[in-house]
Formats: structure tokens, sequence, C-alpha cells
């Protein structure tokens, strides 16, 4: 019964511990693109403006929450929890310290690139039920967008299963201690990092909401807290990709021995989800032929490319 | 485990059902995403992780968006959904439901049935699926490659077509 009892503990802390990082990720965003271009950004309330987040929930709480009378309704109301339901799911695998994780699935990586392959569904499902010419026109962007990009992030990972010899992402971080990832497979690292970003539709790949286009893309009818949770899935979405990434190519948790493990794995995550906060305040929106071309004749051959050399490598090894 | 199975199951078995009775497309599509979900859980408790995670992967994750992306873009409204009312009548749904009562009631009787043995027997992880697609089944493997070759030449082959530079200034006959 204890042990039951210790699960439902962790996750009720991970589940609280994200959804807040999740919700002062926007102060953080905010704060951080009015520093790189000379702004002041949210200062006002609370200590260096702190508080907008509470200002902000609340203003989307008490926002009218309207349902157009054109939408599938059920759809409609479905379609914004998927994607937080399935970001959040995929935390579950993510080991946080040796002994901090909720499951240590023996397929751990495939039920990460299995969540975010369901996460699609809330775009497309969310933009066709919107009924609307832009909603629609975002959500078959971004279904595209998301399938393609899913494949080469699946690939780029093969290579560092053939190294660790596992699926399971414990082993994975274990296999880092004499050397991570990010140095002997520092392709798959560019792959899945561009992969990421795609998943995740942020800037510069946030083609499905393009707002000088679009309006807001598959997103453009909802309001209130629906609107709310395509938001918080979004900031869950660049803390999950920087924790995967963390996992698999920065060693995890692994660090030198002044810090507790969790510790050094939150110091990563932090770093890349300011990377991700770095890359939207830098980078120009390219056109969406162009990120399809990207994608299916840069970055598949690189791909597979990447994974035949690291095959041929350990094969010489081990002979 | 087994009242898991059990539940599982009739969410399965629900899900499919919907699929074939919903008169909406995008509403049975996505019955049978929940069915294809429901199912890799199955998977999961037969002791095969590797094949459930595929399923959502390839399945769940890319066939049913395939599936509901192209349904998108048909536009169906509601005169299909009458269209689709009208075609399902007693006489469509008869026959198939009787052949797979039958089926079932034989599946019934074989769980039913002392001799029957325990579901779960050994765990096939992703090495296990390995090893047997690469040693004894490695003739099929290669087959099913160059199928897969042969498909994508195809497609690439349909999917080629002339650039045409369109501008509101050429006249359609200039356009190459």
């Amino acid at each position: 019964m204890s042990t039951v009892l210790g699960y439902i503990l962790m996750i009720a802390i991970v589940l609280f511990a994200l959804t807040t990082i999740a919700a002062w990720l926007i102060w953080l965003e905010r704060r951080m693109l009015a520093v790189w271009q000379n702004r002041c950004g949210p200062n006002r309330a609370g200590p260096f403006g702190l508080f907008i987040v509470i200002a902000d929930t609340i203003k989307l709480f008490f926002k009218e929450d309207w349902i157009p009378p054109f939408a599938d309704k059920t759809i409609f109301v479905i379609a914004p929890a998927i994607v937080a339901a399935t970001v959040l799911m995929s935390f579950v695998v993510i080991p946080y310290a040796p002994g901090i994780l909720i499951a240590d699935l023996n397929v751990g990586l495939l039920f990460f690139l299995a969540m975010s392959s369901i996460g699609v569904y809330s775009i497309v499902l969310g933009g066709w039920a919107s009924n609307n010419k832009y909603s629609l026109l975002g959500a078959l962007r971004g279904a595209a967008q998301m399938i393609s990009y899913e494949v080469f992030m699946g690939l780029s990972l093969m290579g560092i299963v053939m190294m660790s010899g596992s699926f399971r992402l414990t082993d994975i971080v274990m296999a880092q201690q004499d050397c991570w990832f990010i140095i002997t497979q520092p392709v798959a690292f560019v792959v899945f990092m561009i992969a990421g970003i795609a998943e995740t539709h942020r800037l510069p790949f946030d083609i499905p909401e393009a707002e000088s286009e679009l309006v807001a893309g598959f997103h453009s009818e909802y309001s209130g807290m629906k609107f709310g949770m395509f938001f918080i899935g979004e900031y869950l979405g660049i803390t999950l990709i920087s924790a995967m990434v963390v996992t698999l190519f920065f060693g995890g948790w692994l660090g030198p021995g002044f810090l507790p493990p969790l510790i050094w794995f939150i110091l990563k995550t932090f770093v890349f989800i300011l990377f991700f906060i770095l890359l939207r305040a830098s980078l120009p929106r390219p056109r969406y032929d162009q990120l399809m071309e990207y994608g299916w004749k840069i970055l598949l051959p690189v791909a597979l490319l990447n994974l035949l050399i690291t095959g041929a490598i350990l094969l010489m090894m081990n002979k | 485990m087994d009242i898991i199975f059990y539940i599982t199951a009739f969410v399965t078995l629900v899900s499919t059902l919907m699929v074939i009775t919903r008169h909406n497309p995008v509403h049975a599509l996505l019955y049978l995403v929940i069915s294809l979900l429901s199912l890799s859980v199955i998977f999961f408790l037969l002791g095969a992780p590797f094949a459930a995670m595929l399923e959502i992967i390839i399945y769940a994750g890319a066939i049913m968006v395939l599936f509901i992306f192209v349904i998108m873009l048909l536009n169906l409204g509601k005169e299909t959904a009458i269209q689709e009312k009208e075609w399902l009548k007693p006489k469509v749904w008869i026959g198939p439901t009787v052949l797979s009562a039958i089926l079932f009631a034989e599946l019934f009787y074989l769980i039913s049935s002392p001799s029957a043995t325990y579901l779960v027997q050994q765990t096939v992880d992703a090495k296990t699926v390995a090893i047997s697609l690469f040693r004894p089944y490695l003739i099929g493997v290669e087959l099913a490659a160059m199928l897969l070759m042969a498909g994508v030449v195809g497609a690439a082959h349909i999917g080629q077509h002339k650039k045409t530079t369109l501008h509101r200034f050429l006249k359609e006959e200039e356009v190459l």
C-alpha cells in the first residue's frame, strides 16, 4: 500500500512542479525577450514583475469562455485537453535523478515518441472543430509539419539506442557516465533539437499559428481557459523537449559531485529552456514549403546517414 | 491484471462498434483511434511492450492522422452524415454481425475451457523482436524492404511535376 501512496505522492509533486514551471515560464519568456531586445518587460507586479503570472492566470479564468455555435462542440472542448495530457504523460518516463522518477519503462524512449505523436491530434482536431478557414489551414500545416518531423526525431534517437543498447531512459543516462552522447552523437543532437522545436511548434517553426497570415492558426476560435490549455501545453512542451535533450545528450542527472543530481538535471534543463527562448528572439519564420523541404531533403538524409555510420562504427568496434 | 484486461477489451469492443455506427466520419475516426490505443494497452498486458508502443506510434500517431487529414480536406458536411444514415440499414449489418457473433462464441468457449493457458507467457521486448526479424524471418524483411522501396519510387514519380511559376501579370498560356 505504501508503494501506491508513494507513487501518488510522486505524481502529485511532479505535476505540481511542472504546472508551476510552465506558468512562470510565461514571465521568464517575456522578461528574457525584453532583455534581449533592450526593453524592460513586465516589471510592475511584485518583485521583478513576477506576479504578472498570477494576474494573467486570473484573467484567463475570468474571460468569457466562448464556444462558437458553428463548432463541433465535443471535439472543440476535448482538443485543448489532449495537448496538455500527452505532454504531461511524457514526463512519466523522464528520470529526474536516481530514484526520482515515476515509471522506469523498458520502452521509455518509444513511450515519449508515442505520446508526442498522439499530441498532433490536439492541433488537428482543434482546427477542424473550430469550423473556420484559418483554423483549418493552421491544423493542416500543423499535422503535416508534426508528422514529418516526428520521423526524423525518431530516427535521430536510434543511434543513441544502438550505443546504449536499451530504450530505457535510466540505462541511456547511465551509458553516458564516461562520455556524454553530445560528443559521440553531435549530428543526432542537432536533428533532434530542430525536430523538437518543430514538434512544440515554437518560433521559428510556429507556422501552424503564424499570426501574420493565419490570425492565430488552429486556436483562432479559442478563448478563456481552453486557450490557456494550448498556451500551457506549449510551455510544457518546451520543458519536455529540454528535459529530453538533457536526458539523451547531456548526461541527465550526471555531473560533478558538489551539487546533488536533481539540481544538475534542473540546471541543464533550464539552460535549454533559455535556448528555446533565445531562438524565438533571434530567428525569423521560414516559409511553409521551405520548412517541409528542409525536413525531407536535408534532415531525413542526415539522420539516415548518422544511423548508418553509427551502426558501422559500432560493428567495427565490436570485432 | 485480469480485470484490467477485461476493462480494456470492453473499451476496445465498444469503441470499434462506435466506429461503424457513427455518421460523422471524423467522430468515427476518433473512435478508431481510441480502439487502437486500447489495443496497444492489451499488447502491453500480454507482455509485448514494443509492439504496444509501435501500435501507437505507427497506427494511432501517423496513419490515423493522415486519414483525418484527408477527411478534413474533403470538407464533408451534414449531407454526408445523412447519406451515411441511409446506408446503415439492418440488411447491411446483420450478416457480418451474425458471423462475428459466431467468432465471439468460439472465443468465449476457448477462454472459458479449462485447457486455456494463462495469457502472459513471456515478455517480448525489442531485442527479441529484432532477433526474430533479422534471423529466421530475414527474407521476409528484405522482401518488405523491396516492396517499400518500389512504393517510395512510385510515390516520387507520381508526386513529381514541373514547377510552374504563377504570376498575376502572366497570362495562363505563357505559364509553362
